[in-house]
């Protein structure tokens, strides 16, 4: 049977961890850079992320931090707009009579960046998936179904719903679900 | 372990899995160069449709090529989309049109996990199969190529404008493609003959750099562990490479098959003849790799092979086909 862990949930104007309310003096993009001074700090390349990658990386910075917190096997996350933020960003570098592409911003043109960051922040070397679907339930059931068919080693997965598709406006909910013999 | 009971491949070389097979057997490319295809880019060479393509009627009719050797029941059918881009950066739409098209109502899923996506969304058929949410999968790999994609690998410095040459001393890069390529897998045999089975997949992270692979193969050795599995480097007949002709790539990929002891099996490499067809790649590259190796006498009765791909995002994903 699986336990969820522990959980985040991050919105432009509020922070829930495990149900609990963070306090945070900014809001909208500001906040993720409150929120990486206070809980990370030593990672300066956290600035060369997009949004999506700063929302996803954060998520798990804290929750992962939280004591006793499993070191999660896979990392499976998902959205409903892949990068389609950090792709109209690009499309704006390579616009006609002014065509000067960014490889810096065509990097994050992929949304399964965002799991990469994290496994390389945490030293992750199981899965990671990315997945665009229409709901936060429908990752859930994929969740479930890749643990349900898993008997051991029992998995232990950082699941995130990381969806950014404006400037200021994003949504994550992320989630560590493990497995017990209980 | 689930059963293909149908594929099929539309790419530039030719519409249907055997008119791709005698292409690549024939020794054809479909690399070319371009100058003018998209404006502002540098001349590039690539394998493209010599009339531009719609992603959405291009899935279907490939979906539809690969439904005529099966029978499916829709009410237990998935559709799995791989792809990068989509129809103009949306992923998640044209899906649901694909689908919409078959009148299947499931929702869909894409899988976008960057140059593995192909690998990956046969693996989470595989898990969806065999958890008993559904009995049929149809896993189609799609990306057609423009403007924004041919920049941002120039950007990069990834692309050779010369046709690839993988794991030659003097590679200089990779060429893009244009494919559309359908695998349909069952959980049941249900009596009809099937052209092969997916025994393992595994998907893992290099947890070392967002655009540059291990230096070490990390991922791709996990991956090759993962899906040998008690069957001997031996037992397999052919190994399906990224082999993209980037100095990297070439070079983790060498380095990740000699850990997993398989640095003496056969390799099969298709980018000099289709390109880097990004989400279609995985999907079209197991069909050819598959069916390449389960009719040739080479294989010495062989009846395993191993597919696997490497991309941004340290992502590595690998699967085991048998016969």
């Amino acid at each position: 049977m699986y336990k969820v862990q522990k959980e985040i949930e991050i919105t432009p104007t509020s922070v829930i961890l495990n149900g609990q309310p963070i306090a945070t003096t900014e809001t909208g993009d500001k906040m993720l850079v409150e929120l990486y001074r206070r809980y990370a700090g030593d990672y300066p390349k956290f600035f060369k992320m997009d949004t999506l990658c700063r929302l996803g990386f954060i998520a798990a910075e804290i929750v992962l931090r939280e004591p006793d917190c499993q070191q999660p096997t896979a990392v499976i996350m998902a959205n409903r707009s892949a990068s389609i933020k950090n792709d109209t960003d690009y499309l704006a570098t390579i616009s006609e009579g002014n065509y000067y592409p960014s490889p810096a911003l065509f990097v994050y043109t992929l949304p399964n960046i965002v799991t990469g960051e994290i496994a390389i922040r945490h030293h992750l070397q199981g899965e990671t998936s990315f997945y665009i679907l229409e709901s936060p339930k429908q990752l859930e059931q994929l969740v479930n179904c890749q643990l349900s068919i898993v008997n051991y080693p029992l998995p232990t997965v950082l699941a995130g719903w990381c969806e950014c598709s404006k400037p200021d406006e994003f949504y994550v909910k992320m989630r560590i679900i493990y497995g017990t013999t209980d | 372990m689930i059963y293909c009971v149908g594929h099929s491949i539309i790419s530039p070389l030719g519409e249907g899995t055997e008119a791709n097979i005698e292409a690549v057997k024939a020794g054809r490319s479909g690399l070319k160069h371009y100058t003018e295809r998209f404006a502002d880019v540098e001349p590039f060479c690539a394998s493209l449709f010599d009339t531009p393509q719609e992603f959405v009627p291009l899935c279907i009719k490939s979906v539809k090529m690969a439904m005529d050797n099966s029978s499916i029941n829709n009410d237990q059918t998935v559709f799995i989309l791989s792809t990068a881009k989509g129809d103009h950066l949306d992923l998640y739409t044209p899906a649901q049109q694909i689908a919409a098209s078959f009148g299947n109502r499931n929702q869909p899923i894409v899988v976008s996990n960057a140059c593995t996506s192909g690998v990956s969304a046969q693996i989470t058929a595989m898990r969806l199969l065999q958890s008993g949410m559904y009995q049929h999968a149809v896993v189609v790999g799609c990306d057609l190529q423009s403007r924004f994609i041919v920049s941002g690998f120039q950007a990069f410095k990834a692309l050779s404008n010369e046709p690839c040459t993988p794991f030659d001393p003097n590679r200089k890069g990779l060429n893009l493609g244009e494919a559309a390529a359908t695998i349909i897998y069952s959980r049941q045999q249900n009596g009809q003959q099937p052209y092969w089975t997916l025994k393992a997949g595994s998907i893992h992270n290099d947890a070392n750099h967002i655009s540059a692979p291990s230096r070490t193969g990390e991922g791709a050795y996990l991956c090759l562990k993962d899906v040998l599995n008690g069957v001997q480097p031996e037992e397999i007949a052919l190994i399906g490479v990224h082999g993209t002709g980037t100095l990297y790539n070439d070079d983790m990929e060498r380095i990740a098959l000699q850990r997993a002891g398989l640095a003496d099996i056969p390799m099969s490499i298709l980018k000099p003849y289709f390109g880097h067809t990004m989400g279609a790649a995985g999907v079209l590259e197991t069909i050819i790799c598959a069916e390449m190796a389960f009719r040739s006498t080479l294989s010495n009765g062989k009846t395993r092979i191993i597919k696997i791909l490497s991309g941004f995002g340290g992502v590595n994903a690998a699967i085991r086909i048998e016969r």
